[in-house]
């Protein structure tokens, strides 16, 4: 079969959703700077904001990480609420405590949360007069992981939207370069450079970068992947600069990722022969690893509650390469053209639902008694103690999941559950 | 704006959520934030906990601002109401919804909903987890206690107690109460009341028909307690049982106001004749840092200096609330209290002390593994691992036992320190392998093995082993090597320190002795 499918844009258009305003059980933005602080190795993320903010992130890494993180918070008091400019002067001490106690940092984000944005903190404006102040060493970004604007992903998102006007600009006559988008595991980034180099892309670079002076050009010649499904506004950031993305399908299973692939292959204009050879090793490789997991998988239920938006590609994974059979995929935010082709090749009459009112799709949950449900960390002891088998899907989001050669692991987070299932007599 | 890494506290409306989650038969509708949902995984994840905590968050977004968050926290309270029949309903809002002053207790009270609703003012920017849990239980005693309930006469029947404080989320609580309520029944004692854990608002209506109050954690139930004695006449017992004397104390203290004999009570722990025994002669003196809220932090350093021969050298708290306790307790011992909820504070008074066992929370469990110091933990805010699916309780004579186990567990054992100085200049000995009955004894503890840079990055801690060549000749250091690494941390201090103090800016093999012959025991 030829791993490039043709679209199919009606499907994408009239697939039926579910829109429900309720309840929301995700966290938000603030979560990615679990992930991030440890992907861009020099930067250091101050989130302003309450006790509240403080805890969520040492509650969300505190039962994953160990290590002394690059992350903290600058807690919001009461003295600081009764008059604006104190507040601007304490930031500015925070970070000069900060930045002399930790020369190594050479970007700082200032992090927007809830209460920052009610108040109406411009740390737009605190980061460019510290950028100033403390230049060159340090370069100084905003930007909000707040929960009202912001659910768990977009925090990256926000993220890197805010580095791309930083981006060096591309020179115009430059040859066509290909960009990578969207924090991965420095494991597979290194897989799949290793594989943009065999197939003859040259010059291939990752967005974020490990180090922060490491950044991207970008131009009128940047073709760029993402390789997240929930980097909207980055995309739209890169296109103002005249990046054109390459509409794919998300990096996932031994399909995925060979679509992937292939389209920048596309783009690039790689003999289709050639792109088939160097492929073929890795995407062998991936449908042998997940051919482990078939069994216990093929023709069971999945119920995905909305968590980090990479319900609909790792559904899409699950259905196409596993045999399942996806009950209703929730996803904070769909974004359907980024999904296009993700969403092609959903079975029909799968229900996508954008949004939550929890206690009613736990409603539907226990209506479906799904085989496996897809929740977050609130949600999954509840579940299991009714009988349901559950899988975190924060464990998506922190594992490395993409390419071929995770492809086994990832099937083999969601058989685990079963498996365990099965063999306990307890 | 206070810069923090890591906190002992959550904000005040987590510390509502531990009551309203410890009791039965209440909701708590909190006006908050799409992402405040996180805190469900606490009890979820960290306590195991089956079933998800009776909070509704209205998760308001910045669309929602500019229309009527109001009627989203009305409408979510409806809901609440209709899906889960609380029996009485708890209102509040966080850090957020604090701002936006959208006043939920009014917005309840408009509703006219037909159960007890208990408005929370709880001030995000001023007030932390603990005082948030001790003021709900205090507003939710004082709206559902009957205020015509009394004991009914003492001629005739045992005396009935209520057991004041556990919580959701709290360090043993759990096993506390069935260790406590066991020894009640042993000196004839019935348990009216366990309070906030376990009771429902019904329950909470008969509060003042207990003879007397037993205030357990001090941190949630003081304010209601003071409540208590004012309204209802009940009397409190204040000791804390945790430790085998403080038990006996206890036992005594119960017995005098239930009028009770207290002698069949009074001995049931090993505790004693374990720390009498010979092999725990190599415990006396071992300097132990204790930090913790401030009841447990008191109470361990009881158990520490009095039933274990530890010496304490240092004693602190985060709850500013109860310092006062801590410094009381920290004259006895002739050391200055550390209050703090700066958690580096802490770390560079444990790194400057080098004590050879830290009795923390899990913050401190994170600072002594950097330091490679023994560490057990003692107190909130805890981790998974303290929650045990064995029986493992602080308090009352099965909690001493428990104590002696878990707090000398991570030193190195009796005879095992002997043989250890006995061959450790055998070729096939190695300092690194650690203790044989520490697990993780794979660490190596030479100079060579330098921490992960990132690791200290933020607030470099000095490795003894790295910065020992400072002052000291090539021939005093090589010594100082050959000392076992869990005393050779205290022999570099105390040289350096007698260095110091004898203004010797050399340290030699000379000055290694004579500061060992100083500061012999």
């Amino acid at each position: 079969m030829s791993p490039a499918l043709p679209l199919a844009p009606s499907a994408i258009d009239c697939a039926p959703v579910l829109r429900e305003r309720g309840q929301r059980e995700v966290f938000c933005g603030l979560t990615g700077i679990i992930w991030l602080h440890r992907k861009v190795q020099d930067a250091f993320f101050l989130v302003v904001g309450s006790r509240t903010c403080a805890h969520l992130l040492q509650s969300a890494a505190g039962v994953m990480v160990f290590a002394e993180p690059r992350f903290g918070t600058a807690i919001i008091e009461e003295r600081d609420l009764a008059g604006m400019a104190d507040c601007n002067e304490e930031l500015d001490r925070v970070v000069d405590r900060l930045l002399a106690r930790r020369p190594d940092i050479r970007l700082l984000f200032l992090v927007g949360s809830c209460p920052s944005e009610v108040i109406k903190l411009d740390l737009s404006r605190a980061a460019q007069r510290l950028s100033v102040k403390h230049a060159p060493s340090v370069k100084i970004l905003n930007y909000s992981g707040s929960g009202i604007e912001t659910t768990f992903t977009e925090g990256e998102d926000a993220c890197l939207a805010s580095l791309v006007p930083e981006l060096p600009a591309a020179a115009a006559d430059a040859a066509p370069a290909l960009m990578i988008v969207g924090a991965l595991p420095d494991v597979v980034e290194d897989q799949f450079l290793r594989l943009f180099a065999e197939l003859g892309i040259k010059g291939v670079r990752s967005f974020p970068a490990r180090k922060a002076a490491d950044l991207p050009p970008v131009g009128l010649t940047t073709r760029f992947l993402l390789a997240q499904p929930f980097l909207g506004e980055t995309a739209r950031s890169l296109e103002d600069r005249g990046a054109v993305r390459i509409d794919a399908m998300f990096p996932f299973g031994a399909e995925g990722t060979t679509r992937w692939l292939h389209a920048a292959a596309q783009e690039f204009g790689i003999d289709e022969m050639h792109f088939r050879r160097v492929i073929a090793p890795g995407r062998e490789r991936a449908k042998r690893a997940i051919e482990h997991s078939r069994s216990r998988l093929e023709g069971k239920t999945i119920f995905f509650m909305p968590d980090s938006q990479l319900e609909v590609p790792l559904a899409r994974f699950l259905n196409n390469e596993l045999g399942m059979i996806p009950v209703e995929v929730g996803t904070p935010y769909l974004h359907r053209r980024h999904l296009a082709q993700d969403l092609a090749s959903l079975p029909a009459d799968t229900v996508i639902s954008e949004g939550q009112d929890v206690d009613k799709q736990l409603d539907r949950v226990r209506a479906a008694r799904p085989d496996i449900t897809v929740c977050g960390l609130g949600l999954a002891n509840p579940l299991e103690a009714e009988g349901l088998t559950t899988k975190w899907a924060i464990e998506l989001v922190f594992s490395p999941v993409h390419g071929f050669d995770q492809a086994g692991d990832l099937a083999e987070l969601f058989a685990r559950p079963l498996r365990r299932r099965d063999m306990l007599r307890v | 704006m206070q810069l923090t890494v890591w906190t002992y506290e959550g904000p005040p409306h987590v510390g509502a959520m531990r009551i309203a989650t410890a009791m039965e038969g209440v909701h708590y509708v909190l006006h908050a934030p799409q992402g405040d949902t996180y805190a469900d995984l606490l009890f979820t994840m960290i306590e195991r906990r089956n079933k998800r905590p009776p909070v509704t968050y209205t998760t308001f977004q910045a669309r929602d601002l500019g229309k009527d968050t109001a009627e989203l926290f009305q409408s979510a309270a409806r809901d609440a109401f209709a899906r889960y029949q609380p029996q009485a309903m708890l209102v509040g809002a966080s850090c957020t919804a604090e701002l936006i002053q959208d006043d939920p207790a009014g917005l309840a009270e408009a509703m006219g909903l037909p159960i007890p609703v208990v408005a929370l003012e709880l001030p995000s920017y001023q007030r932390k987890e603990n005082w948030g849990a001790a003021e709900t239980f205090y507003q939710l005693v004082r709206a559902l206690a009957d205020k015509n309930a009394k004991p009914a006469p003492r001629e005739g029947r045992r005396a009935r107690v209520n057991l004041l404080g556990p919580t959701a989320l709290g360090f043993r609580h759990r096993d506390d109460i069935i260790e406590i309520t066991r020894l009640l029944d042993s000196m004839g004692i019935d348990v009216h009341l366990v309070a906030p854990l376990g009771a429902s608002p019904v329950d909470i209506a008969r509060i003042g028909e207990a003879d007397f109050n037993i205030l357990l954690y001090p941190e949630i139930a003081d304010t209601t307690v003071r409540w208590l004695e004012k309204t209802f006449g009940q009397k409190t017992v204040r000791t804390i049982p945790i430790g085998h004397g403080a038990t006996r104390d206890f036992v005594n203290e119960v017995a005098a106001l239930a009028d009770v004999d207290p002698a069949a009570a009074l001995d049931h722990s090993n505790m004693p004749w374990w720390s009498r025994s010979v092999d725990s002669t190599y415990l006396t003196g071992k300097r132990v840092f204790i930090f913790g809220d401030a009841s447990h932090a008191v109470a361990a350093a009881r158990v520490a200096r009095d039933e274990l021969g530890f010496e304490v050298v240092g004693l602190g708290c985060y709850n500013r609330e109860f310092a006062r306790d801590v410094r009381d307790a920290a004259k006895l011992y002739d050391i200055e209290p550390l209050i703090t909820e700066d958690y580096l504070e802490v770390e560079d008074a444990i790194a400057a002390l080098q004590p050879e066992l830290v009795l923390g929370t899990q913050m401190e469990r994170h600072i002594a593994k950097r330091l490679r110091i023994p560490c057990a933990v003692i107190s909130a805010p805890v981790h998974v691992q303290d929650f045990p699916a064995r029986y493992s309780p602080q308090m009352g004579f099965e909690g001493a036992n428990v104590l002696f186990d878990t707090w000398v567990h991570p030193l190195v054992m009796g005879l095992e320190e002997h043989l250890l100085t006995m061959f450790r200049d055998d070729f096939e000995f190695s300092d690194a392998a650690g203790a044989s009955h520490l697990g993780h004894g794979g660490t190596p503890h030479t100079a060579a093995a330098a921490p992960p840079a990132d690791e200290h990055a933020l607030h470099p801690v000095a490795e003894p082993e790295v910065i020992a060549a400072r002052g000291w000749t090539d021939e005093a250091h090589t010594e100082l090597m050959k000392i076992p690494f869990f005393v050779r941390g205290k022999a570099r201090r105390n040289t350096e320190r007698y260095a110091t103090d004898h203004g010797l800016p050399v340290i030699t093999l000379d000055t290694l002795y004579d500061a060992k012959a100083h500061y012999a025991r």
